[in-house]
């Protein structure tokens, strides 16, 4: 994967992602998830995939489109 | 308002001969007087006195009309039909495609589609026969803005049609809820499919999966009835009105400060001419409002000199849209206007995204705090970063158009916001200007 998106929809700020993937996403004043445009590293991947099946609600997933 | 005379072709139009001999293109206006009709428009006998019968074109020919006549979609975001029709004929697999007339028209400052829809309803219902044929679709839908009379008479004029062999494709009139997104094309097809008028998350597009999961085509009830009108007259026709890179005519709604009207403009036609006001500094017109309540306020002293058009728009930061614009009288307070319409729009949140749950009414309130008098110190700028934060950020563009109204506002009702700061207010006229609806969602039932 090489970045990450989160459907807004599904989210319900639980902020996992945040917590597993600070160096890509930070969460607003309401809780919600700012995930960072820059491509993950291949060192970071492992992390990234973590916070994607973390997230409660399947919010967040590899940005297909890219 | 007229449109500018096409130039007389010797050329046949590039459709097949209809098998009735046709009359002339009509000169101006193209989509027919839009005043003095009654509901219902001409009958189906006039309909087709006047226009002619709809020609029967091959595979693929409305396609390379829409793209030789440079036809953009008429609902605002202005996206070549040519390219909408050959990405549903594109993503069709098994026979399955949907095409929606979308006539919902949930901007509340727009009223060219229900007057269409009124005057014009043949020519939408003409439009919507040629898409699904090109799209081969198994399901066609007329969606409309909820008005039980205006329903009423499209079922019937759909009956007439149907009995008379005119329509191959049997029309289905659904309701649209009165939401300001039930005309965003991921909510209606939402609700076509028999859900409530929710925008969902894309990808994927409505185009690829939409009304049941078929590729849908969503075209605006203007795109149809310009279609329809292009099928009969040609490419060489459309473009004779407008500009090269923006051909043809569009309907506008034009607010001016002693009242509303929807006009048929050719695409270049000064803004001035439409507002029938110079655009003076001292004048009776404050500033100008284009592209409804997701649009964008421009000065007079940057409205001046500009043509209908996203090509003088665009350099502005203002786009065409559905064709809105709002000549604010001079005594009116822009930044209390803004406060209302902003109000109504986060009220009309989908609610579905936290970033426009929680940023819209903060947004509004803030808002509102400029339009009141002395506001906290830090009100403009929480107000922008507020804006900041929600854009893009939702599943749809509700988020990203407020935001478009709020930082106009913020810059050409500056000079108004420092007023309100030292405790003054300049409007002479305090009553409201801008029509925003009341009766906002408070249910799921009001969402379908």
């Amino acid at each position: 994967m090489m970045r990450l998106t989160v459907n807004p929809i599904r989210c319900d700020g639980h902020g996992a992602c945040a917590e597993l993937l600070p160096e890509r996403v930070a969460l607003d004043e309401w809780g919600y998830p700012i995930v960072s445009d820059a491509p993950i590293p291949d060192r970071m991947a492992s992390h990234a995939r973590r916070a994607v099946a973390a997230c409660p609600t399947l919010a967040l997933a590899p940005d297909a489109d890219r | 308002m007229t449109l500018a005379t096409p130039r007389p072709t010797a050329t046949a139009p590039t459709a097949p001969a209809p098998t009735t001999a046709s009359p002339p293109p009509p000169p101006a206006p193209r989509l027919g007087h839009l005043v003095g009709v009654l509901p219902g428009g001409p009958g189906l006998d006039d309909h087709l006195r006047h226009y002619s019968t709809l020609p029967q074109l091959g595979p693929g020919e409305l396609g390379r009309l829409a793209a030789d006549a440079g036809l953009v979609g008429r609902g605002g975001a202005g996206f070549p039909t040519a390219r909408k029709l050959a990405a549903v004929a594109g993503a069709r697999r098994a026979g399955r495609t949907v095409v929606v007339g979308n006539g919902a028209e949930s901007e509340p400052a727009s009223g060219k589609d229900r007057t269409l829809l009124r005057v014009r309803p043949n020519l939408v219902l003409d439009g919507l026969q040629l898409a699904a044929t090109e799209v081969s679709a198994g399901r066609v839908v007329l969606y409309v803005h909820r008005d039980p009379i205006l329903v009423g008479g499209l079922r019937a004029l759909v009956d007439q049609r149907v009995r008379l062999g005119v329509d191959a494709h049997r029309v289905e009139v659904v309701e649209a809820p009165p939401r300001f997104l039930a005309g965003e094309e991921s909510a209606l097809a939402s609700r076509v499919s028999g859900g409530l008028a929710l925008p969902r998350f894309t990808p994927p597009r409505v185009f690829q999966s939409g009304v049941d999961g078929a590729p849908t085509l969503v075209q605006n009830v203007e795109t149809l009835a310009q279609l329809a009108l292009l099928a009969r007259f040609g490419s060489q026709w459309f473009r004779s009105a407008g500009l090269a890179d923006e051909p043809g005519s569009m309907l506008t709604t034009v607010h001016s400060p002693d009242r509303r009207r929807v006009q048929e403009v050719a695409l270049g036609t000064p803004l001035t001419s439409l507002l029938g006001d110079p655009l003076l500094p001292d004048g009776p017109i404050g500033a100008v409002l284009v592209g409804g309540f997701h649009g964008t306020w421009l000065s007079t002293a940057d409205a001046v000199g500009l043509r209908l058009g996203n090509t003088d728009l665009r350099p502005r930061g203002a786009s065409v849209g559905a064709g809105v614009i709002v000549a604010l009288p001079a005594g009116v307070c822009g930044v209390v206007e803004t406060a209302r319409v902003v109000s109504y729009l986060a009220a009309e949140s989908a609610g579905q995204c936290g970033p426009c749950v929680n940023g819209l009414p903060a947004i509004a309130g803030g808002m509102t705090e400029l339009a009141d008098l002395r506001p906290r110190p830090q009100a403009r700028d929480d107000l922008l970063r507020w804006a900041g934060l929600v854009a893009g950020r939702g599943a749809c563009h509700h988020p990203d158009g407020t935001v478009r109204l709020v930082r106009s506002a913020l810059q050409v009702f500056a000079q108004e916001i420092e007023q309100h700061a030292a405790g003054r207010c300049t409007a002479t006229d305090t009553s409201a200007f801008l029509q925003v609806p009341t009766g906002l969602p408070t249910r799921d039932e009001d969402w379908s």
